[in-house]
């Protein structure tokens, strides 16, 4: 009984308590840099498209969201034709973010992407693909890459020693 | 002013204030529980969020009105407009202020208590006509709990009449010039309070409807405005108790002379509206059998030994 009284007053004083509520459009809540929201397609610091079509976003992704197709350009530079991301169906897990090799896939801390018509979900890759390097600064895929494209060959990436011959005898 | 026409302007008063409390109390009830959970409720509709209100009744008025085809159709229909009828009339007995009543009964206590009795017919009858296990077992519930507080409902108000000398409740509220009943008969207050709560089967003694036990109790298979005419009930029959209270134990409409009577009248009914909201928020629901056995083992006999306690001492002071 006397229990009872006892907690209709502290229930009571919680009326001159601090609010618990976010009153959301006028205030944010905090989100953290780590945040998992809206996916962006990063580019490497000279400009170029950081994405090398490999799909493994795709593959790794768990509802199968992504859609990419490969091309090559002159170079023998690999980027997507197209890259398509269904935001109705991402779970923002952020499995394409670990499975991608090159950074170019990231999760940025923005979920305000309410739409009223299902189909502007459907994120191109005009809508995705940012001018900055998003959350990874410095990485240049293709000049740590030991691949030979068009202006660079074999051995002539950062940290990269020239090729040996096998055939060769000399040390 | 004419007799008549004074009647005629207090019943509508007394009316109109009433449907329109039981809607603001939607809105009071949900602000009010938000804020005691640290929470700020429905602060967006309209200001400090009062539109909520019309939203709502929009909003029940144009669900579907919908009575499963195996309920039994007439009994099913009537159910809801009892509680708010008997709610209503239990209502007429009520005096707001110096002679605004709509009826001056020399009996009004057992007038009440009879109406709020009647109530029972709408939770009964709804779980019943339903046909359904989760709204009979509400009704079931409704009948034992009504069963087992109004015996004692009854016998705690004894002490106020014997101090009073009557059952009228106007000359009730003017006995209490000198004294509020609330100090001598303390015991009588608060068991009439745990009664009224279980009587309007609001939280924490809502087993009837129970949400967490059996969907919702006995409306579970109303809809539409059926729902919404028992949610009316539901507030009006709480104004009701709070407005019992307050007439009873709390000398009803005096105070200080400068402020309105109707005014004071509505202002302590407010309070205890209030009251009852915080109980709703702070008090956990009691298992069945422990409700049923308080009432029975612990209510019951309180509420005689302050009957014969305040019987003998009126006899005493009367020697
Ligand atoms: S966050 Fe998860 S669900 Fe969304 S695209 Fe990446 S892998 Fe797929
Ligand atoms: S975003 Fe990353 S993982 Fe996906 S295709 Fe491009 S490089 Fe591969």
């Amino acid at each position: 009984m006397l229990s009872l009284i006892k907690s209709l007053w502290l229930v009571f004083l919680h009326l001159f308590r601090k609010r618990f509520t976010i009153q959301y459009p006028e205030e944010k809540a905090y989100l953290a840099p780590r945040y998992r929201g809206r996916i962006i397609l990063s580019r490497d610091p000279d400009g170029g498209e950081r994405c090398v079509a490999c799909y493994l976003c795709a593959a790794a992704c768990p509802v199968e969201c992504i859609a990419l197709d490969a091309t090559e350009d002159e170079n023998g530079r690999r980027y997507p034709d197209f890259f398509r991301i269904n935001f109705s169906r991402c779970i923002y897990c952020g499995y394409c973010e670990e499975a991608c090799p090159t950074y170019a896939i990231q999760l940025v801390p923005d979920f305000e992407m309410a739409e009223y018509n299902r189909q502007n979900m459907v994120y191109e890759k005009e809508d995705l693909l940012i001018d900055g390097e998003g959350k990874y600064h410095g990485y240049n895929y293709y000049k740590v890459a030991g691949i030979a494209i068009g202006g660079k060959d074999k051995g002539e990436g950062e940290n990269e020693s020239s090729p040996i011959d096998p055939k060769d005898l000399m040390p | 002013m004419n007799p008549t026409l004074q009647t005629l302007a207090v019943t509508l008063g007394i009316l109109f204030t009433l449907l329109h409390v039981a809607a603001v109390l939607i809105w009071v009830e949900r602000r009010l529980l938000a804020l005691l959970q640290d929470r700020l409720g429905p602060n967006r509709a309209g200001p400090l969020g009062l539109f909520i209100i019309v939203a709502d009744v929009i909003k029940i008025f144009t669900k579907e009105d919908w009575i499963p085809p195996f309920a039994d159709r007439p009994l099913y229909v009537i159910a809801p407009a009892i509680i708010l009828l008997t709610a209503l009339v239990g209502f007429t007995i009520v005096p707001v202020g110096p002679g605004m009543v709509v009826l001056d009964l020399n009996i009004g206590i057992l007038f009440f208590l009879a109406f709020s009795s009647l109530g029972i017919y709408s939770t009964v009858l709804a779980g019943w006509a339903s046909n359904s296990k989760y709204a009979l077992i509400g009704g079931l519930r409704m009948a034992a709990q009504m069963f087992s507080y109004e015996v004692f409902m009854g016998l705690s108000l004894m002490g106020v009449v014997i101090l009073a000398g009557s059952l009228n409740l106007s000359e009730i509220v003017e006995a209490q010039r000198g004294m509020w009943f609330v100090l001598p008969q303390f015991l009588g207050f608060v068991i009439f309070l745990l009664a009224g709560l279980a009587e309007t089967h609001r939280l924490p003694f809502d087993l009837p409807e129970a949400e967490s036990e059996l969907v919702a109790g006995f409306h579970t298979e109303y809809s539409s405005m059926k729902f919404g005419i028992f949610f009316v009930g539901e507030y009006i029959g709480l104004t009701l108790i709070a407005a019992m209270i307050v007439t009873l134990f709390f000398g009803g409409w005096l105070g200080p002379a400068w402020i309105p009577a109707p005014l004071v009248f509505c202002f302590k009914t407010f309070a205890f509206i209030l009251f009852f909201i915080l109980m709703r928020a702070a008090i956990p629901r009691p298992r069945f059998d422990q409700m049923l056995s308080w009432g029975w083992k612990y209510l019951l006999p309180l509420a005689l030994i302050n009957l014969i306690a305040t019987g003998a001492l009126v006899l005493i002071r009367a020697d």
